[in-house]
């Protein structure tokens, strides 16, 4: 278990290419933080970075005391789960599992019962002595657990380690991962595009976009009270609504008709959850409903407000039809923008 | 499953025949030929040939000359395959880590695919050239009076020299394209699974390597003993007296300059069962240690 952090970690690529702008963060020990974002967003770099596959263009990176910039990536007493499993395909899982600690002169029957300890834990007991192509993608992705965890690393690194493997296991796998990561209490640092993902796993969560960290926070803060607009759109399936509005004389206006208290004037971005707006016979807003999406659950209602095409999101025992519908949005849920840069006013 | 077949019979088998009988025309018929002029004595002018059972075979085998071959052929053998492989493997995984320039510098590493065997010859011939032979002159600097054609050792060291110089490339196209087909994660896993560098080639990279090994190791021994045929010519022209001479160039000069068709036909036959023994010892041995993925 290690605190890990960065100092102003920069990397520009020998083509000029600013994959990460200066990033500074601290991740505590046995803290789960989860970096999000779309593809090309540069998270998989800063992970590269940390794990030692990629060289640091500028700033430090502490992993426990040591500043480890220039540390090998097999000193750094890390182990890092990668996206299409990397197992060595000439070798028995058991080799796999035992490949690291082989290199670091463990006596073999200690790393015998290692591995067999690590199998225990992930249910491979029975494939030990399976090369890889005989393992299905799940099996392989638990394979490539043990190699991490057999080791007693301080630093667990996960490369979106879910995304090769089919809807349903991706749920099974996200509780596996997070249950052992709770259970050996290892800090780690996990990549991902997937929200859900990150929403579910994180203690912390770091989004970012186009190389540049957007926001640090709790599933919830990042949730409720996104820092840019960026955030708001990324975070939520649904996304945010986000609505171009005025204010004028305390109020924040939609359509010439009052949302809520605002101070200032001008132009602003509303941001308003499709679960916060909800439908209510007396409510003060009329919505036109055009599409409705039924996930079972619940429903999805795609409808335009004031010339604007919003999403809200309705209990499965809501009746809802399309055409004119009155709705109510709860008073504290709203987040407001920066119309021109986007952030959090 | 359902296994796809064709409806007639007799389609497969035209379709096979022409493969069939190019095989059967030129490899088989000519063997089985062999096999049997080894058994008798042939009249150098054709006009005849008496039996004489194996006395072609005792022959050679009271022959130091051929037995001399032979040995100078498993040295040779070994050498050219065994540096071939080694200097190319180097090459490709250095060649595999350049990042500027890569492809001109493997193109110049792949170049001398394209010369032909005599041709290799003539310009080994160049270099080592006993009156302005670059290489000649570079030896004499330390001492060394290189004689090519003249001294038994100096000619069979630039036949190996030659041979391997000709075979790198082939070997270095098929290591490099087996290096850059190893995933990349697999190579990173290694990098934080072991801090040692030859530690990661011999445990990961060479493993995965390890089919292409086995395919250029099979095609290099029949290169260093047969295709070599043209360098050696080439260096030894005209002059195979006391020249160092593989088993197949020897064939070809008993048959064909000697006219002992009977003797150079048992020395056919003994090559034919020497590479039977080692592709069955190769396929045997060798290959069941290997991990196909």
């Amino acid at each position: 278990m290690a605190q890990v952090t960065l100092n102003a970690l920069r990397k520009v690529y020998p083509n000029g290419f600013e994959a990460v702008k200066p990033a500074s963060f601290t991740i505590e020990k046995g803290e789960f933080v989860v970096l999000v974002g779309p593809s090309g967003c540069g998270k998989s770099t800063m992970l590269r970075m940390i794990a030692g596959l990629e060289d640091i263009t500028e700033g430090d990176l502490h992993i426990g005391d040591r500043v480890v910039n220039a540390v090998d990536p097999a000193d750094r007493d890390i182990a890092m789960v990668f996206q299409n499993y990397a197992l060595y395909p000439h070798m028995t899982v058991r080799k796999n599992i035992g490949y690291g600690l082989k290199n670091r002169k463990i006596a073999k029957d200690v790393i015998n019962q290692k591995v067999e300890d690590a199998a225990n834990l992930l249910n491979l007991n029975d494939y030990l002595d399976r090369k890889p192509s005989q393992l299905s993608g799940g099996q392989r992705q638990r394979v490539a657990m043990g190699r991490a965890i057999v080791r007693d690393p301080s630093l667990f690194l996960f490369d979106e380690p879910l995304s090769n493997l089919d809807a349903k296991l991706r749920n099974q796998m996200r509780i596996e991962i997070k249950a052992l990561q709770r259970r050996l209490g290892v800090t780690s640092v996990y990549v991902t595009h997937d929200q859900v993902e990150a929403m579910t796993m994180a203690d912390r969560i770091i989004v970012m976009n186009g190389g540049e960290i957007e926001q640090i926070g709790t599933p919830s803060e990042v949730y409720h009270s996104p820092a840019s607009t960026f955030v708001a759109s990324f975070m939520g399936a649904p996304p945010m609504n986000l609505l171009d509005a005025m204010r004028e004389n305390g109020a924040v206006m939609v359509g010439g008709q009052k949302v809520a208290e605002f101070d200032g004037s001008g132009l602003v971005t509303l941001g308003v959850r499709p679960e916060d707006i909800l439908p209510d016979t007396n409510g003060a807003f009329e919505i036109d409903v055009t599409l409705i999406e039924e996930l079972g659950a619940h429903r999805i209602l795609h409808a335009v407000w004031a010339g604007q095409s919003i999403m809200i999101s309705v209990a499965k025992d809501v009746a809802a039809e399309t055409g004119p519908l009155r709705v109510v949005i709860k008073p504290d849920t709203l987040s407001y923008f920066d119309p021109q840069t986007g952030r959090r006013l | 499953m359902k296994r796809a077949g064709f409806s007639t019979r007799w389609l497969p088998i035209l379709l096979l025949l022409p493969q069939l009988s190019i095989i059967l025309i030129f490899f088989y018929w000519p063997a089985a030929h062999a096999v049997k002029s080894s058994f008798y004595l042939q009249d150098p002018f054709g006009f005849g040939e008496t039996f004489v059972g194996m006395k072609n075979y005792t022959s050679l085998l009271n022959s130091s000359a051929y037995l001399r071959s032979a040995q100078f052929t498993v040295v040779f053998t070994l050498l050219v395959t065994i540096l071939s492989l080694s200097l190319a493997l180097l090459l490709a995984v250095k060649a595999d880590k350049v990042i500027k320039g890569a492809k001109a510098y493997r193109t110049l590493l792949m170049w001398v695919y394209a010369v032909a065997p005599p041709v290799a010859g003539v310009i080994g011939l160049v270099l080592f050239d006993q009156t302005w032979g670059p290489l000649k002159d570079f030896f004499g600097l330390f001492g060394w009076d290189f004689r090519l054609g003249v001294n038994y050792f100096d000619t069979a060291f630039a036949m190996v020299v030659v041979s391997v110089w000709k075979q790198l490339p082939v070997n270095f196209i098929f290591f490099l394209s087996g290096l850059q087909s190893i995933p990349k994660s697999v190579r990173e896993a290694a990098l934080i699974d072991n801090r040692s560098a030859s530690g990661r080639f011999w445990d990961v990279t060479f493993p995965l390597l390890a089919p292409t090994a086995f395919f250029l190791l099979i095609i290099n021994i029949t290169y260093a003993l047969f295709d070599t045929f043209g360098i050696i010519d080439t260096v030894v022209k005209g002059e195979p007296s006391n020249n160092p001479m593989t088993l197949v160039y020897r064939v070809y000069v008993d048959g064909f300059r000697g006219n002992d068709l009977g003797g150079s036909s048992a020395q056919s036959v003994v090559l034919m069962v020497l590479v039977l023994a080692l592709t069955v010892f190769q396929f045997r041995m060798v290959e069941r240690r290997i991990h196909y993925t």
